[in-house]
C-alpha cells in the first residue's frame, strides 16, 4: 500500500466520513483516494474552493461532533492557519495531514521537514498547540491516522499528522486494522437544540478576565498532553555517548547509519520523536547520564534542533546536520555523525 | 387581556448591544419570528459573522456557531453536508460577505449549498468604526474614503444579489429593506421563503437586506431610514433576482 | 538478508512497474519489502527510478545510495548510478540504449538488447517484463516459478489478455537469460 493511501484508509477505519480539502502536490493523492472511498462508506468528500474554505468546512463539520479531516502541504497549511487557530480555541477535534514539501514560498515538491516550526510552534495566532504525530513507515501512516482521531476526541484538540511527500509515495506492506467505532460523547456539539439548551461554539471573549480564563483552560489541557502523551522510539541508546535525534522517514535512514556505526564500535544511539508536540524531551533526559553530545538530523536548515537544545539545556553540545529537497542517504548521515563524534572527541 | 405581541421563542431576550436605530435588531426579530412560525428552532444551526453581528449567538435561541471573518458559508457547508436534515443559516454583513468572504459566498452559491444566507447591507464596516465597505455608495464619506468613494480610486459598489443570481446553484436570491413597516413585512416574507427553499432542498438561498447604520452614517435613526430610501434603494433595487422552482 | 535493488531509466520505459512487480513478488514470497519511487522534479519526463528493498528482518532505511543490484534501462542512468552500486554487485543493462559500457571491473555486468528483443518478440509494450524475467531468472532474487504462478495476483484487475502478454514477455526474458547469461 502507498503511504498516502494508508493514511487515507486509516482515517476511514477510524470512523472519519468527511474530508474537505483543496488540491496541492504532494497531498492530492490523499484527497483522490478519499473522493473514491468515502462515498462507499456513506461519507462525503468535498473539494473546497480554497484552503481557507476547506479548514472552515472542517471547523463547521467538527462542531457537529463528526470525525472530519483535511489535508494539505506547506503553502496550503500556511493558508489554513487562521482556521486552525479557531479550531484549537473552540476545542474542536479534527485531524489535519501535512504531506510536506520544501519551502519557503512556493518552494518545491521535494522532501522536506521544514514545516516543523509551523506545526509545533503555533503557526496561527494565539496561545495554542496542536498534537503533532510523525509517522516513519507506511504502517504508521495508517496507525497514526487512527490514533490521531482518538487523541483529537480524547483531548478535544486538532491533531496534525506530519509526513514527508516521499513517505506518501512509498509502498510497504500494511496490516489493515479493524474498523473503529468512535465512543466519545460530545454534548457540546451543535446539532440543533431539540430537548436541550442551545449550544454555542465560539472563540470570541471580549471581557479580559473571560479571555484569560479561557487561555488557562487551554494551557491546562496542553500541560496534561505534555504529561501524558510524549512519545519517542529509542534505538541503541543504552550507554550511547552520542545521541542522534531524527524523526519521520529520515529516522529510518538515521537508524541504519547508527546501527552501522555501532557495529564499528562508536557508542551512538537514536532518539526518534513520535510526537513532535509534545516534544519528547523526557526521552532525551533519560539518555543524559551517558550522553556527552547530541545531534539533530533534519531535512531542513535546523528547526527541531531548537527543541533538542531546550531539552539538553546547555548540559551537552548539540550539533546539527540537515539538507533540503533530498532525504540524505545513509552514507551521508553516517559521515555526518562520524564527523560530529570526532569533533566532540568521541571517536 | 389578549396578548398581541410577545418575544419570539427563537430569541433569547438578551439585551441588544446594537446602537440606537441600528437595523440588526429588527432583522434578528424577523429571522426569529420566521423560525418560530416554521417551527424549526430546535433543528436550526446559525452561524455568526465577524462584524457587528458577531455576538448574534447571544440573541438567537438555537444552536449557534461563530465563524472567522468571511468564512461563514464554508462553516455552514461543513455542517450542512454532515447534518443534511437541519436548517443552517449564516448571518453576515457587507464586509464579511462581500469583501473578505467573497470567495466563500460565491462558491457556496455556485455549489447550490442548501443553506440560507441573511446578508445585511448597510454600506459600512460598523464594528470597526465606519470604514469603507464593498457596498459603500459612490460619493459616500467613510473613515477610509474621507473624500467620498470615487469610482476611479475605490471602484464601484458591489451588487451582491445581482452577482449571485447569475449562478446556477442559487435557488432564491432577493433584496429587501427594513426602512418602512411595509418593507419590513416584505423582508420577513422573503426570510421565511428563503428558509422554505432550503427545507425543500431546491438550492442556495440568500436574502440581501438593506439596513441602516445611523452611528457611522452620522445621522439620526429617522434620517437614516430616509437615507436608505433615497440613496441606497436607487442603486440597490429591491425585488427578486432569482427564483428557482422546486424540482 | 537485506538487498536493495535500483531500477532506473527514462519515464515511460516501465521502470516503476518493474520495481512494483518485484516488490509484490517478494512480498508474496513472505519477505519484508519497501518500494520508494523517484520523487520530485524527476517525476515528469526525464529519468525515472525506484528502489526496492527486500529483507528477512525489519527494514530500517528504505533508501540507499549503494544498492546491491541495479537494473539500468538507458545511458544517463548508467552514467549516474554506475559508481554507486556496491562492490561485488550486479548491473543489468539494456544494451540497446547504452553505448558506453561500465568501467568498473568489480561488478557482475549482464546485458541484453532489450529494444531489439521486444521488437523481435512482438512485445511492444512489455519490454520491461523481458528485462525483469531475465533478471529474476538469473539472480534468483525471488523464485522464478513462484513469480510465474503469481501473475494473476500481481496484475489483479487487469484484462486477461494483458496479463497473458506480460507473462509471455517475462518468459521470453527467462529464456534469454538461460541461453545467454
Amino acid at each position: 500500500m502507498k503511504g498516502n493511501e494508508a493514511l487515507a484508509e486509516g482515517a476511514v477505519i477510524a470512523g472519519c466520513r468527511y474530508f474537505f480539502g483543496y488540491p496541492i502536490t504532494p497531498q492530492s493523492e490523499v484527497a483522490e483516494y478519499l473522493a473514491r472511498r468515502l462515498p462507499q462508506v456513506g461519507g462525503v468528500f468535498l473539494q473546497a474552493e480554497s484552503e481557507l474554505a476547506a479548514i472552515n468546512m472542517v471547523y463547521g463539520g467538527a462542531a457537529t461532533g463528526a470525525r472530519v479531516m483535511t489535508g494539505s502541504s506547506g503553502p496550503g497549511l500556511s493558508l489554513k492557519q487562521e482556521g486552525i487557530s479557531f479550531i484549537a480555541e473552540a476545542e474542536l477535534p479534527c485531524v489535519i495531514a501535512n504531506i510536506s514539501r520544501g519551502g519557503p514560498g512556493l518552494g518545491g515538491i521535494q522532501p522536506a521537514q521544514s514545516d516543523y516550526m509551523q506545526a509545533c510552534k503555533g503557526g496561527g495566532h494565539g496561545d495554542y498547540h496542536l498534537v503533532v504525530l510523525a509517522p516513519s513507515s507506511v504502517q504508521e501512516m495508517m496507525d497514526f491516522a487512527i490514533e490521531a482521531f482518538d487523541l483529537a476526541d480524547r483531548y478535544r484538540t486538532p491533531v496534525l499528522i506530519m509526513s514527508e511527500g516521499m513517505l506518501g509515495q512509498m509502498m510497504e506492506p500494511v496490516e489493515v486494522r479493524d474498523f473503529v467505532t468512535p465512543a466519545y460523547e460530545k454534548p457540546w456539539a451543535v446539532t440543533g437544540c431539540a430537548g436541550r439548551k442551545p449550544n454555542i461554539v465560539n472563540t470570541l471573549h471580549l471581557p479580559p478576565d473571560e479571555l484569560e480564563a479561557r487561555n488557562h483552560v487551554l494551557a491546562a489541557k496542553y500541560a496534561r498532553l505534555q504529561a501524558e502523551q510524549k512519545r519517542a522510539e529509542l534505538f541503541m541508546t543504552e550507554e550511547a555517548e552520542l545521541i542522534v535525534v531524527a524523526y519521520g522517514l529520515l529516522s529510518r535512514v538515521a537508524k541504519k547509519a547508527v546501527a552501522d556505526l555501532r557495529a564499528q564500535g562508536l557508542r551512538v544511539g537514536l532518539v526518534r520523536p513520535i510526537t513532535l508536540w509534545p516534544f519528547p524531551d523526557t526521552f532525551l533526559e533519560a539518555c543524559m547520564p551517558a550522553a556527552r553530545a547530541f545531534m539533530s538530523i533534519e531535512i531542513s536548515m535546523g528547526q527541531m534542533v531548537e527543541d533538542v537544545r531546550l531539552a539538553v539545556n546547555g548540559r551537552a553540545p548539540v550539533d546539527f546536520f540537515g539538507r533540503i529537497g533530498v532525504v540524505p542517504s545513509p552514507r551521508e548521515v553516517r559521515d555526518a555523525i562520524e564527523d560530529v563524534a570526532k569533533r566532540r572527541g568521541l571517536a | 387581556m389578549k396578548k398581541v405581541l410577545a418575544m419570539p421563542q427563537s430569541l433569547t431576550g438578551a439585551r441588544w448591544h446594537y446602537c440606537p436605530g441600528c437595523g440588526h435588531g429588527i432583522i434578528h426579530r424577523l429571522v426569529a419570528e420566521s423560525m418560530d412560525e416554521l417551527g424549526i428552532r430546535e433543528r436550526t444551526i446559525g452561524i455568526c459573522p465577524v462584524g457587528c453581528a458577531v455576538l448574534a449567538y447571544d440573541y438567537f435561541n438555537c444552536d449557534m456557531l461563530e465563524a472567522a471573518h468571511g468564512r461563514a458559508p464554508a462553516v455552514a457547508t461543513g455542517i450542512k453536508r454532515i447534518l443534511g436534515d437541519r436548517v443552517v443559516f449564516t448571518y453576515q454583513g457587507d464586509g464579511d460577505l462581500a469583501s473578505i468572504g467573497m470567495g466563500e459566498i460565491v462558491h457556496a452559491a455556485s455549489r447550490g449549498e442548501k443553506i440560507t444566507v441573511f446578508f445585511v447591507n448597510n454600506t459600512v464596516y460598523g464594528m470597526t468604526g465606519g470604514q469603507m465597505a464593498p457596498t459603500t455608495l459612490l460619493g459616500q464619506v467613510t473613515t477610509t474614503s474621507p473624500f467620498g468613494r470615487d469610482k476611479d480610486r475605490e471602484g464601484y459598489p458591489m451588487k451582491v444579489a445581482e452577482l449571485l443570481s447569475t449562478l446556477e446553484g442559487a435557488a432564491y436570491v432577493t433584496r429587501v429593506a427594513i426602512n418602512t413597516p411595509a418593507n419590513a413585512a416584505r423582508a420577513k416574507k422573503a426570510i421565511k421563503r428563503a428558509f422554505e427553499v432550503q427545507m425543500a432542498g431546491t438550492g442556495f438561498s440568500l436574502v440581501e437586506i438593506l439596513s441602516t447604520c445611523p452611528t457611522n452614517w452620522g445621522l439620526g435613526p429617522v434620517e437614516a431610514m430616509k437615507w436608505l430610501e433615497e440613496k441606497m434603494i436607487p442603486y440597490y433595487p429591491l425585488g427578486d433576482y432569482k427564483v428557482k422552482e422546486a424540482q | 538478508m537485506e538487498k536493495q535493488i535500483l531500477v532506473a531509466g527514462f519515464g515511460g520505459q516501465g521502470v516503476l512497474s518493474i520495481g512494483l512487480f518485484l516488490t509484490h513478488a517478494a512480498l508474496l514470497e513472505g519477505h519484508n519489502v519497501a518500494y520508494v519511487p523517484s520523487y520530485g522534479a524527476e517525476m515528469r519526463g526525464g529519468t525515472a527510478n525506484c528502489i526496492v528493498t527486500i529483507a528477512d528482518g525489519e527494514i530500517s532505511s528504505p533508501l540507499t545510495d549503494s544498492p546491491a543490484q541495479a537494473i539500468i534501462m538507458n545511458q544517463p542512468s548508467l552514467d549516474r548510478f554506475e559508481a554507486r552500486v556496491q562492490p561485488g554487485g550486479v548491473l543489468v543493462i539494456n544494451r540497446s540504449l547504452v553505448e558506453r559500457m561500465p568501467q568498473r571491473r568489480d561488478l557482475t555486468t549482464l546485458e541484453l538488447p532489450l529494444n531489439r528483443l521486444a521488437e523481435e518478440g512482438g512485445f511492444g509494450r512489455g519490454a520491461n517484463m523481458i528485462m525483469l524475467g531475465a533478471y529474476i531468472a538469473h539472480t534468483g532474487i525471488v523464485n522464478v516459478d513462484t513469480v510465474l504462478g503469481s501473475f494473476d495476483k500481481i496484475f489483479k484487475g487487469k484484462r486477461a489478455s494483458v496479463i497473458e502478454q506480460n507473462r509471455e514477455a517475462f518468459s521470453f526474458g527467462i529464456e534469454y537469460a538461460r541461453a545467454h547469461w
